[in-house]
């Protein structure tokens, strides 16, 4: 199990297969991912292992400020 | 001096400058409050805005992009902010995330010290500007009205400073001119309003103390009509930039007659 945004999921292997899985697709522009607190780059969503009980927080923008 | 500090005040008309850009609007606004993007689309024309500040916030699979796909559309500019954050870890990890997601290094730097007020916490708040200035970015911290921390985040090698007229969305305009103006007339990077403007006259009235622009959201997004009041507040903040240039008299105890004393006829 990991976390999504607070929620919980199934688990997945990398940054990229997760947001493929949940349907934000790879390219979707105005998106950034935290793991486990840390930023994670765009450039190393492929690489990026999701160990179980990651925290992963994915944000883009909102109306604000 | 006060004739030597209007000359330095870029003529009517002239963009505003922040780091390596230069913008044509001095008026910032925030896209906080909107009930609709129609309604934010119709503000962001009528301000004639070149800048529009963003949170960053958790993001569903289904309800992506909209937002910044009606700012790029309309041509102008995005400016993500770290409202929400209570720590310099937190802002720093923030605005990262928007670095990533909005691919620019500009930042509106937030660091909040308490919920009622809003206020901004000092010391974090200049822990997170050190760290973001040495990560590359431009950085536009949202202070208190303290000159010494204005100089201290300039110090630290903010591009901008952006000092609160009153508390965020409160619309008590400006509580403290004195401040505003003293942080002004030392500052050598430009000087934003943010936060506190209620209409117009207070937008007008941080541009006649030397600030270089104003950055307003709640005054617009939530007045009875948007779009009118967004209209309203970029002339005041073009009226009130003017103002300052032309030089205003000085304010005085007793009345200074215009019209001549000598030639009164004797009317005995």
């Amino acid at each position: 199990m990991i976390y999504v945004n607070g929620d919980e999921q199934q688990d997945a292997t990398t940054v990229a297969a997760l947001l493929e899985r949940l349907g934000f697709g790879e390219r979707a522009r105005g998106l950034a991912v935290a793991l486990d607190g840390e930023v994670v780059p765009r450039s190393e969503w492929h690489s990026a292992q999701l160990a179980p009980g990651a925290r992963v927080e994915v944000v883009g923008a909102t109306q604000g400020g | 001096m006060q004739h030597k500090e209007a000359e330095i005040i870029s003529p009517p008309g002239e963009g505003l400058t922040i780091g390596a850009r230069t913008l044509r609007s001095r008026l910032i606004l925030g896209s906080g409050g909107f009930t609709s993007l129609e309604l934010l689309a119709g503000a962001v024309e009528a301000s004639g805005t070149a800048l529009v500040t963003v949170a960053m916030r958790r993001v569903e699979a289904t309800a992506r992009g909209s937002l910044i796909e009606l700012l790029d559309g309309l041509g102008v500019g995005v400016l993500p902010n770290t409202a929400g954050c209570f720590t310099a870890r937190d802002a720093v990890r923030t605005a990262q995330l928007a670095r990533e997601a909005l691919q620019t290094n500009w930042i509106k730097l937030e660091v909040i010290g308490d919920e009622q007020t809003l206020l901004p916490d000092a010391a974090e708040l200049l822990v997170a500007a050190e760290q973001l200035v040495d990560d590359g970015f431009v950085v536009l911290p949202y202070t208190t009205d303290d000159p010494i921390l204005a100089r201290r985040l300039e110090d630290a090698g903010c591009a901008a400073v952006m000092p609160l007229g009153s508390p965020i969305g409160s619309g008590m305009g400006i509580c403290n001119p004195y401040n505003i103006a003293l942080i002004c007339e030392r500052a050598g990077v430009p000087v934003v309003l943010d936060a506190g403007v209620g209409t117009a006259s207070d937008a007008a009235l941080a541009m006649e103390l030397g600030c270089a622009a104003v950055l307003c959201a709640s005054a617009i997004s939530r007045a009875e009509e948007p779009v009118a009041m967004a209209r309203a507040i970029a002339a005041a903040v073009v009226a009130g930039h003017q103002a300052r240039g032309a030089g205003r008299i000085p304010r005085r105890r007793f009345a200074s007659a215009s019209s001549p004393h000598e030639g009164m006829p004797d009317l005995g």
